[in-house]
């Protein structure tokens, strides 16, 4: 039975929980073939996209989750370096929640800020992203796309390639892929993977083509230069010899292999477009898993569930 | 916490006074006539004496903390001198050495002079420490030798490491003239990076940039290996790994001059303790992993490091109660020190509490050239009383600092101050 007040993040959430989100996911992405895309279950239920970090796909995946369930939204975006010479963080998240709502979806470049947050305010709290911390629901969405194609994630292998150290993306996928028993592999150059990442369950390799060889779905990071102090890739032509995606890899192998992205890509640098636009990529379904994976997390969140009904 | 002139005659009566310089213990009477130490050992009491009765309290020479911030010019709303004193008379603490990172930073003889000033009416010996470089640039030597002369006791950039091994040696030749101690914080700007709290699997885990042991330790090797090549005084504040306390003990086997602190959090706390990104903890140098605190712990066993320092860092709450990355470095530590170092030290490893002491009163002495004879005939009372037994959980209560940036709050603590005398004060600290 789902029962948290928060979605913070996929560390020590239970796999039964995340089995109930990725059901519960598939059925509301019945209702985003339907012609009329709504349903009422939030109705009343106020909640409020805090962006303090640009983002296009997941800002505009959660309001239209949040539409589809009927909930009413707010948006509010500001650059992170507004709000740090204006008001603090905890001021501004204090005078949103005296306005009465029920939840906030927050997006913020310091790791932390999630859990940080909820020690200021009651309403819910959804993390949609804290520094290089954790992006659950994009890991939520990663795992229902895969359970799509496969039927399954338990036992299959997944490597996660790119950028592990500065990626929330890696950190909830990791966590998400390993307590749902998938066998996890990152590949990257070593000077981007953390030395003690093998405590999380994962094997490391720096050889892609080995990775290819051994994957049966690929979940290619975007390699964010922004992120980094000091240029740690010499070049992205480097880059796309030792680590990206290209057409050649990909036709090399004899198996088909299910290529993923979180987006924004790069194209040319970590992924080939041909590999990006092939029948073999999953990136736009994991953009419509997306909405209903958030839809799936803010209805067990929020919603009133039968069983609260029934005690009515 | 009261703070009362001292009545004509006290007599503390019945405590056990132990007196880490001559290393004994025995129960007994100290009678303090005019501020000033008359009598030791079995006293008549008369009418014109006011008794203190201190049975089942330690008597010893006050706490000495040779690394604090009062943040006093600039920054008075986090700690002045005034109220920083208070904090330290609460944790036993009858003198402190304060660090220049100030604004504007101590760093000519007019501002030690403004800090000395302003001690004079304070009931604590406040000794400043001056700037390296001026305006702790890290470039340019400082009027270190004016500064002396007016009072500052030890030259550091605290805060700013030198990162100019130029300037450090330059640092190191010049202080041999003074005899005072250089003290650089020990940290390799470009191995730290931007890194927020040790670089290890916790790290990894919370998404924070980490802080490698290698930033700390391979600057404390350099600095060692620059007073002994320039046969200097080198004090390594706030060790925080196994590998500077080895370099540490190596050279100390060499180089006779050279001294090294350890704070109660970093004894206290592993990284693992940041797991909620308590920004409490964020703290430079970062708090290590459970290994690193085990050498800290065998270093102060084995006398690699001579005393314990509090790093006492006030900082307001709006400093601290933000995200992770943008909050300050730095906790305060002056209140709780001795219940944390007790515990951990004597209740959980076993040190004797002489040991323990003189980690906080002879040893800090030696190494500034304070007086260390502290319980004789004569002498200016500068001694605290503690209950080396109580257990007591920490509160906001007992902060007497402007600031409460402490992550103790609500931990069980041992071993508790009671009384602290200083210039001819005497502070009811419970």
């Amino acid at each position: 039975m789902f029962n948290h007040s928060n979605f913070l993040g996929l560390k020590n959430f239970p796999r039964a929980d995340i089995q109930e989100i990725i059901d519960t996911a598939f059925k509301f992405k019945e209702v985003l073939d339907r012609p009329i895309k709504k349903v009422p279950l939030l109705k009343g239920v106020t909640i409020v996209n805090l962006f303090f970090e640009n983002s296009t796909r997941t800002r505009i995946s959660f309001e239209l989750a949040q539409k589809r369930l009927s909930a009413d939204t707010v948006n509010f975006s500001a650059s992170s370096s507004s709000l740090k010479k204006g008001e603090s963080f905890k001021d501004t998240v204090q005078n949103i929640e005296a306005m009465k709502i029920d939840a906030v979806v927050m997006r913020h470049p310091s790791a932390g800020s999630a859990k940080h947050l909820t020690e200021f305010i009651d309403a819910k709290v959804v993390n949609a992203g804290d520094g290089t911390h954790e992006h659950p629901t994009q890991a939520i969405l990663d795992m229902m796309s895969i359970q799509e194609k496969f039927g399954k994630i338990k036992d299959l292998n997944i490597a996660i390639v790119g950028d592990i150290s500065h990626s929330r993306v890696a950190r909830s996928n990791i966590y998400g892929l390993v307590s749902m028993g998938a066998n996890v592999t990152v590949c990257g150059p070593p000077n981007l993977i953390p030395e003690n990442i093998c405590d999380f369950g994962v094997k490391v390799s720096y050889d892609i083509d080995e990775v290819v060889e051994w994957a049966d779905a690929i979940n290619i990071l975007r390699i964010q230069r922004e992120r980094m102090g000091i240029g740690l890739i010499p070049s992205n032509r480097e880059y796309r010899r030792l680590f990206g995606i290209t057409s050649e890899r990909v036709h090399r192998i004899k198996k088909e292999l299910v290529i993923m992205h979180p987006g924004p890509m790069n194209r040319g640098v970590e992924i080939d477009s041909q590999v990006a636009d092939s029948d073999q990529a999953i990136i736009l379904d994991q953009v419509l898993n997306g909405v209903a994976s958030r839809m799936s997390i803010l209805y067990l969140l929020l919603g009133v569930k039968d069983k609260d009904r029934d005690e009515d | 916490m009261k703070i009362k002139k001292l009545d004509n005659k006290v007599l503390l009566k019945n405590a056990s006074i132990i007196d880490p310089l001559k290393e004994n213990q025995s129960i007994g009477d100290v009678l303090i006539t005019k501020g000033k130490i008359a009598e030791i050992g079995k006293v008549q009491h008369s009418e014109d004496i006011k008794v203190i009765d201190c049975s089942g309290l330690v008597l010893t020479h006050g706490f000495c903390d040779l690394h604090v911030h009062f943040r006093d010019p600039g920054n008075e709303d986090k700690e002045t001198l005034e109220s920083g004193a208070k904090a330290a008379l609460a944790g036993g603490f009858t003198r402190v050495c304060t660090m220049p990172n100030t604004v504007p930073p101590i760093d000519n003889p007019e501002s030690i002079n403004y800090v000395i000033e302003k001690s004079k009416l304070l009931s604590v010996h406040i000794h400043p420490i001056g700037a390296v470089t001026k305006g702790q640039q890290g470039v340019e030597l400082s009027e270190m030798g004016l500064m002396h002369q007016a009072g500052a006791v030890a030259f550091s950039d605290d805060g700013l490491p030198i990162q100019n091994g130029l300037v450090m040696r330059k640092a190191l030749e010049y202080s041999k003239m003074l005899q005072v101690p250089v003290i650089n914080h020990a940290e390799d700007e470009c191995l730290r990076c931007n890194g927020l709290m040790n670089e290890g699997s916790v790290s990894t885990k919370l998404g924070l940039s980490g802080n490698p042991n290698v930033a700390e330790s391979m600057m404390v090797y350099r600095d060692l290996k620059l007073a002994e090549l320039t046969n200097a005084q080198l004090h390594v504040p706030h060790v925080s790994t196994a590998d500077s306390v080895k370099h540490i003990a190596e050279m100390k086997k060499k180089h006779s001059m050279i001294t090294a602190e350890v704070t109660p959090h970093h004894l206290f706390f592993s990284d693992d303790d940041l797991i909620n990104y308590d920004t409490n903890l964020k703290v430079a140098p970062p708090i290590r992993n459970a290994s690193s605190r085990a050498a800290l712990i065998s270093g102060i066993k084995d006398g690699t490091i001579d005393c314990i320092a509090t790093d006492h860092a006030p900082h307001t709450m709006h400093d601290k109660e933000t995200t992770f990355d943008i909050a300050a470095f730095g906790l305060i530590g002056l209140e709780s020190c001795f219940g944390i170092v007790k515990r951990i030290l004597v209740d959980d490893e076993g040190l004797s509490l002489m040991h323990l002491i003189k980690l906080l009163t002879i040893s800090p002495r030696k190494i500034m050239g304070f007086d260390n004879d502290l319980l004789s005939i004569g002498k200016e009372a500068e001694l605290v009383l503690f209950d080396d037994e109580e257990k007591w959980n920490f509160q906001k209560t007992d902060v007497m600092s402007k600031s409460i940036n402490t992550p103790f709050i609500n931990r069980e603590l041992s071993g508790r101050v009671k009384y602290t005398i200083s210039k001819g004060h005497i502070a009811t600290c419970v």
